[in-house]
């Protein structure tokens, strides 16, 4: 073959340009939001409850979706479901790019700061006059606040019990505990029977953080937690010490599953679901893992129960401060081409979501409702009561901070919980991250 | 088509497709990486070009380096187990019964991804009831360590899993190149009284040295860039006792929104890895090449 085929070449060559070319146009027109041609209006929505993780929630989303389609002919919901960890990458990702969608799931405080401070979320204010007013639980919108706005309404709200498993402790012979002392007998004598008393997966950081957080309001009280963790305060208070104290004189005792440093979460919780742990201190977003997933045996389900982490003797903390806060609520984009639309959705999505969320999928709403009219698992209306009973709540660590001193934060519980760092290390490392943040 | 493949006009135009591609792809996100490394920006707001700034940072950061000696022990360590590589290699393409199913077994692990790898190992070395620890508990340990959870052990639990991973692929390369060798050179220095050992020092070593070369480039640098398995075992823990460079880079980039100190990372681990390679080569540069036939 001396003479160049070139039909064939150039044949080639195009078709190689046509997949490039191809390429490119897929890309650009993919995320680029909301739209509005003629009367029919398109609302991009992104969230992270896939079908394979969070089945109850999914459904509620779609279920939301359908109605105000049908109640809304004109409008089009597209949506975009991610998981958690996938969802925050891709956010971030896009708001590099600027092309948010026009309503999206964000978390409160330190999460949101640099969004807000960006510019990339749009104060939603006048939602909160409107149907939404008065609709809220107290102190739950004040975590989506920056200066004065509001940035997101929030669809959750958590506190955090101790969960235990009753056959586990009827066994042998254990009574809630009163006092952090009755705890640390407890814990005593599980270990002496060879149960592994909490669960605890500290690989994922924020677990540890849950408890070292109840420890620190139960000696140190809520106040001197706060202002230690906005920085106005000090981690080397009295109180804050003898909590990282007491962190690693529970390691020492056994407290935790063996090896918690390196299992995740969700391997800590198989332990505590297979009744191998005797207790798990988790947020109420694992409601429904303990009352009405289908997956996870009746008898177990009916076995657990919750008790408040008990008050230390001498502390200032009060058995009914909790730490939790809210989850995630929802922004609309700033830049969105159908803002009106969007915040429009973002109304009618949270006020139908509170009802749903309860009945479909047992977690707890950032919205009131009227639970006396539903038929509920006991353990769903006990922990609903204890939240209105609550004298203050603590929003998680982590989410309060700062993103890098957030993960300073974590890093630091997990070196405090592998002993691997003193007290006196872990007060002077967050007091240097919190001083420098601000 | 000798002529075709002179004329400077088909050159370019068959060229041309990937070479866009990948200078969009590859090369100009890598100056734009640089680039980022110039300013402080969260990845989300405005940036702010503060100069070398970042990469003086980095020089005197102390959990870089503590991540990059992760990142040097683990290159060390995969570069060590070639060798074992090789004599799995020199074993299974020898006539021996059975090298072919040996073949396969040494090759499985490469069919899987490295979540499922990452999970497959995070339950053999489960402190309660994997594997391991049933195994050491039934020889009679009775407090068996954890693996994953110990600071100085959970470096080294996670390369075995990374040297599983890739044995394959390194035996799959030098038993291609060893079976490539004319048999007649083996039965030659048969006849003439060398034993194995001989024709395996003598012959096969120097005859595939090149691609022994390419193994210990490609080896040093897949381990300096290593991020996946470690990502997903350990996420770098506990309290950074497997954290390396790019489970770092990734953790400032995107958990800690210092967007631009992660791009400097990434460009340093860049520049780190293209040294490492030149250096290698060096190194291993020889005049001439061996051939036997």
């Amino acid at each position: 073959m001396t003479k160049p085929n070139t039909k064939w070449v150039t044949l080639i060559l195009s078709l190689c340009l046509m997949l490039v070319a191809a390429g490119c146009s897929g890309g650009g027109s993919g995320s680029a939001g909301g739209s509005q041609e003629g009367d029919k209006t398109t609302v991009t929505f992104m969230h992270l409850w896939p079908e394979g993780v969070s089945a109850g929630q999914n459904k509620i989303v779609n279920q939301i979706i359908e109605e105000y389609q049908n109640e809304h002919p004109n409008v089009t919901i597209k949506t975009e479901v991610l998981d958690n960890e996938q969802y925050k990458n891709k956010l971030k990702v896009l708001s590099a790019s600027n092309e948010l969608p026009d309503v999206g799931v964000t978390w409160a405080a330190g999460f949101m700061t640099p969004y807000v401070e960006g510019g990339l979320f749009t104060p939603i204010d006048d939602l909160l006059q409107g149907e939404l007013k008065d609709k809220f639980v107290e102190g739950t919108t004040e975590a989506f606040a920056i200066d004065g706005k509001t940035y997101g309404l929030p669809l959750e709200f958590n506190i955090t019990p101790v969960f235990y498993n009753k056959a586990i402790f009827e066994q042998y012979g254990l009574e809630i505990p009163q006092t952090y002392e009755e705890l640390k007998q407890i814990i005593s004598t599980l270990t002496s029977n060879g149960v592994a008393p909490i669960a605890l997966g500290n690989k994922d950081r924020w677990t540890g953080s849950l408890i070292y957080m109840f420890l620190a309001e139960r000696f140190a009280g809520q106040e001197a937690l706060a202002s230690a963790i906005n920085g106005k305060g000090s981690f080397a208070d009295e109180g804050l010490m003898k909590a990282a104290t007491e962190v690693q004189s529970l390691v020492d005792s056994n407290a935790f599953i063996k090896g918690f440093n390196g299992l995740s979460n969700e391997e800590a919780k198989s332990e505590f679901l297979n009744g191998k742990a005797a207790m798990y201190v988790m947020s109420t977003w694992e409601l429904p893992n303990f009352t009405t997933n289908e997956d996870i045996p009746q008898e177990f389900r009916d076995s657990v129960g919750f008790f408040k982490f008990p008050e230390a003797e001498g502390g200032k903390g009060d058995i009914n401060s909790w730490v939790g806060g809210p989850g995630v609520g929802l922004f609309v984009s700033e830049d969105s081409k159908v803002k009106d639309e969007a915040k429009k959705f973002t109304e009618y999505f949270v006020s139908k979501w509170g009802e749903q969320s309860v009945t479909g999928a047992g977690v707890i709403p950032a919205t009131k409702v009227d639970t006396a009219s539903l038929t509920l698992p006991q353990l769903y209306i006990d922990l609903f009561n204890e939240m209105n009973q609550a004298t203050s709540i603590t929003l998680y660590a982590d989410v309060q901070m700062q993103a890098n001193a957030a993960e300073t934060h974590l890093n630091q519980i997990q070196a405090l919980f592998g002993k691997a760092i003193t007290p006196e290390t872990f007060a002077a490392e967050h007091d240097k991250v919190l001083s420098g943040s601000k | 088509m000798d002529q075709v493949m002179s004329n400077k006009k088909v050159i370019a135009l068959y060229v041309l497709p990937s070479l866009l591609l990948i200078l969009g792809i590859v090369y100009i996100p890598i100056l734009l990486t640089g680039y980022y490394g110039l300013n402080e920006w969260n990845g989300i707001g405005a940036m702010k070009f503060i100069g070398l700034d970042n990469y003086q940072a980095l020089i005197q950061d102390s959990k870089f380096w503590n991540s990059a000696w992760h990142s040097l022990l683990l290159a060390v360590f995969s570069g060590l187990s070639l060798i074992l590589y090789l004599i799995v290699a020199m074993v299974v393409s020898a006539r021996i019964k059975g090298a072919n199913l040996f073949r396969k077994i040494y090759l499985i692990p490469m069919l899987l991804s490295s979540v499922a790898i990452a999970q497959l190992w995070l339950r053999m070395y489960n402190p309660t009831n994997g594997i391991i620890n049933s195994f050491l508990v039934s020889l009679g340990v009775s407090d068996p360590p954890a693996w994953l959870a110990e600071p100085s052990l959970v470096l080294f639990a996670i390369f075995i899993p990374i040297i599983w991973q890739y044995a394959g692929f390194y035996i799959l390369i030098y038993y291609s190149a060893l079976k490539n060798i004319p048999t007649s050179l083996e039965e030659a220095a048969k006849i003439d009284g060398a034993n194995a050992m001989q024709i395996a020092w003598k012959i096969k070593l120097p005859l595939i040295m090149e691609v022994i070369k390419v193994t210990i480039v490609l080896s040093v640098v897949g381990s300096l860039k290593y991020f996946d398995l470690i990502y997903v075992m350990t996420g770098g823990g506990p309290n950074g006792a497997s954290e390396v460079m790019a489970s770092y880079m990734y953790i400032e980039a995107f958990k800690s929104y210092n967007f631009g100190y992660g791009s400097a990372i990434g460009f340093f681990l860049l520049i780190i890895c293209l040294v490492v390679t030149w250096i290698i080569r060096k190194l291993t540069a020889t005049k001439e090449t061996i051939q036997y036939s």
